[in-house]
């Protein structure tokens, strides 16, 4: 009994270093000074997983949009209020779908990699080399990966919110034959630009700082064997996702549950 | 060297697709318009009832858009709604001074708008003015309350 007590406190204690170790970790790495070769490093993995994500970003944005339209006509017919199409897609799309699904697809896609790579590293104990020649590995391998994860989330969630509401244009107007006018007017008479986007945008960047901040603390903090770098990848996906949820949910009554 | 020219160019086109991605959903979506303030003017009407009537409201004339709502208050002299309208600058001093304001609902199930109908009056409305000749909201209980009672007394 006392054992399983005592098991548990351990636990405790390990989270709540893991916590303190983390923040930190933040913190250090987020100053980073940058300079001409940390624009550069930046820059890499900008391209790494910003431009390399647009695909899968992109394709996702398109099918969901095309499918918010042929589901919300189906049920907005029933009403005669298929005017309202353009409106359900649009607000949809920006309140909740972009940022969320935006950030799923990119700690699967960017997180998890970031992860394994910076794992790697670790297991073959580059991190340590670089610290005896003097250059420290927050600033050189941390910090522009946390910053281009952070800069590419939000530029990614637009393109999403962008696709998507052409496809729910080409599918709602091209197909099924709403009319545009009521498709674009519906949109912009009821998408506020602070309220709507903006808040969208806010969500986009707190996830974009939670994903790569568990992704890339994951993979500095695991144990480096074989087995470490696969557990660490997959503990990236299953937090980031859990806490894009979760922070979705009490940033949505926040921003649009009317308590203020 | 030229490998890293090309991935800056993917970066600089990724940022920009962002920007011009904004910019879209700015104009296109959200029907941001970079108005003047003094392209508006500034009326008032006072309504018994406005029903649901919410801030932001369109304001039409003859179904087309000329204004909105800025601002729903209680007029603390009559005990009832005071609301502020924002016109377009080209109706000033071309609508009558006994102009009526008139809750409308669109379609059944749709949001409520102020639809104005222009009188006769020879002197014109102009900026801060108080449209007198309004009608409030259709409030469905009152209008089964009103007919059961025909009902009754018939």
């Amino acid at each position: 009994m006392i054992a399983h007590i005592l098991n548990l406190g351990r636990r405790g204690c390990d989270v709540l270093e893991a916590l303190g170790r983390s923040g930190l970790f933040l913190a250090q790495s987020a100053v980073g000074v940058p300079s001409r070769e940390g624009w550069y490093l930046w820059l890499r993995q900008m391209h790494f997983v910003g431009v390399l994500s647009i695909a899968i970003v992109l394709v996702s944005g398109l099918f969901i949009g095309m499918v918010l339209a042929l589901q919300g006509y189906t049920i907005l017919v029933d009403f005669g209020a298929e005017q309202a199409l353009g409106q359900m897609v649009a607000l949809s799309l920006l309140r909740e779908l972009s940022p969320v699904v935006a950030a799923l697809l990119f700690a699967g896609r960017a997180g998890s990699a970031l992860t394994a790579e910076i794992g790697l590293m670790k297991a073959t104990e580059q991190l340590t080399s670089m610290e005896m020649i003097g250059v420290d590995p927050l600033r050189r391998v941390v910090a522009p990966r946390l910053w281009a994860g952070f800069v590419a989330l939000p530029l990614l969630t637009i393109g999403f919110s962008v696709v998507g509401i052409y496809g729910g244009y080409l599918v709602g107007v091209e197909w099924l034959g709403v009319f545009e006018g009521s498709y674009w007017g519906g949109m912009q008479s009821s998408v506020a630009f602070i309220g709507d986007v903006g808040n969208g945008m806010i969500k986009s960047m707190v996830f974009a700082l939670v994903v790569t901040w568990i992704a890339v603390f994951q993979g500095y903090d695991l144990v480096p064997t074989a087995e470490g770098i696969s557990r660490a990848t997959t503990r990236t996906v299953v937090y980031s996702s859990l806490a894009v949820l979760g922070l979705d949910f009490v940033l949505t009554a926040v921003m649009f549950g009317g308590f203020s | 060297m030229k490998r890293s020219k090309t991935m800056e160019l993917g970066v600089g086109l990724f940022m920009l697709a962002g920007i011009l991605g904004l910019l879209f959903l700015g104009l296109r979506v959200s029907g941001l318009t970079f108005n003047m303030p003094g392209d508006t003017f500034r009326l008032e009407a006072n309504f018994a009832n406005i029903g649901s009537l919410k801030p932001r409201a369109r304001v039409t004339m003859s179904g087309v858009t000329v204004g909105r709502v800025t601002a729903i208050e209680l007029d603390r002299d009559w005990y009832d709604a005071r609301v502020i309208l924002e016109l377009d600058a080209e109706l000033e001093g071309k609508l009558a001074r006994d102009t009526t304001a008139a809750i409308l609902t669109a379609g059944l199930l749709g949001e409520q708008y102020i639809g104005l109908t222009v009188g006769g009056d020879p002197e014109m409305l102009v900026n801060g003015d108080t449209i007198r000749d309004t009608q409030s909201a259709l409030v469905l209980e009152e209008l089964i309350q009103q007919f059961v009672s025909n009902m009754v007394s018939d």
